[in-house]
């Protein structure tokens, strides 16, 4: 129990934990880890309470994903406890707005962070549902699996964050 | 609505919280680790990644050929994963959080990763929003559901074993950062 108090373990026990864990998720659940899938069907359902302004019945007409309270949004739930779980156990909370690396370059205003994250977080998971995978979908559990549309996703995400990461902060955020 | 069984809830949950304390243990839930690792200054995310990818496909694989599972891919749709991983890596960039680690950095109180989680869900009602429209363009150039070891009728296991290989070789040439 020891290990749960420490705050930083190595990448390669971290990385040696996920990989088992989608062991454990395959031989259980039967399903790989993802992340945005259930964002995609809580906006579905979110979309029903207003079917007009959000379009929801075009999208359930053309689309088989439906909405749902299932595996993956337990999964995704987790995440969020297991993290709280360990970083209090740790001491290792942040109630930070404005990271150090964003401020060198956009100045300390809360403002303009949250403008930012809200922005960066909409074109992320329109990306996503595109791609019908993220980091942990595609960049973990579909090159693992050898899956052609996750080796094609990873190199260009990664390639174009890295671009546009440059673009914006390579200067301040030295 | 579909909902599944609640013992089906409790397994998505606990999996899900051990996954949420491994990348809380391992630090990836915060801006500065990404951003260095985008800015290719430190190697922390690309590590773990890797790692567990090398982990993993080696049982995955072994579950699969044992008859326990099935892989679960993601097709290979041009016209929706080409766009969508440059409109990700654009976000990623700007909120500094992926989504897993949007998460687990709300799991430990960071508010900018709040409002990036509520820029998520709103980029998932316009994505709901958008799909009709957008459809032929996502399943343009539809290869299907293929693995590499499927499109060139081999086996796996010196696909898994050439990814373990360049891991491993990775890691030990960039051991030093």
């Amino acid at each position: 129990m020891n290990a749960l108090f420490q705050r930083s373990w190595s990448p390669y026990v971290v990385g040696a934990g996920i990989g088992g864990l989608s062991w454990l998720s395959f031989a259980t659940a039967k399903k790989p880890l993802g992340i945005t899938t259930p964002f995609e069907s809580t906006a579905a359902r979110l979309g029903q309470l207003a079917p007009q302004a959000s379009g929801v019945n075009a999208y359930l007409v053309k689309n088989d994903e439906v909405p749902r309270l299932d595996w993956e949004w337990a999964l995704a739930a987790g995440v969020l406890l297991g993290s709280a779980i360990s970083a209090n156990a740790s001491g290792d909370t942040d109630h930070g707005s404005v990271p150090r690396t964003w401020a060198r370059t956009f100045g300390p205003s809360r403002a303009t962070r949250f403008a930012g994250a809200f922005i960066g977080g909409a074109m992320m998971m329109f990306g996503a549902r595109m791609a019908k995978g993220c980091t942990s979908g595609h960049g973990i559990s579909g090159t693992l699996q050898l899956a052609a549309s996750s080796w094609l996703f990873a190199p260009i995400m990664a390639i174009t964050g890295g671009f546009v990461s440059r673009r914006l902060l390579g200067k301040g955020g030295k | 609505m579909i909902v599944d069984s609640p013992l089906e809830l409790a397994l998505g949950l606990g999996t899900g919280a051990v996954f949420g304390a491994l990348l809380q243990k391992g630090q990836v839930g915060k801006y500065e680790v990404i951003l260095d690792q985008l800015l290719l200054r430190e190697g922390r995310v690309l590590r773990t990644m890797g790692t567990a990818v090398a982990v993993g496909s080696v049982g995955v694989h072994a579950l699969a050929r044992a008859g326990y599972t099935r892989l679960q891919v993601k097709p290979l749709r041009l016209g929706g994963v080409i766009p969508g991983a440059v409109l990700f890596g654009t976000g990623l960039a700007l909120l500094g959080y992926c989504p897993g680690t949007t998460l687990t950095a709300i799991g430990e109180g960071r508010r900018d990763a709040m409002v990036g989680a509520l820029g998520m869900l709103t980029g998932a009602l316009l994505y709901v929003r958008a799909y009709p429209t957008l459809k032929p363009m996502l399943e343009a150039g539809d290869f299907g559901k293929v693995t590499f070891p499927q499109a060139t009728k081999t086996s796996p296991w010196p696909w898994v074993a050439a990814l373990g290989a360049a891991v491993l070789a990775g890691t030990l040439a960039f051991r030093k950062r």
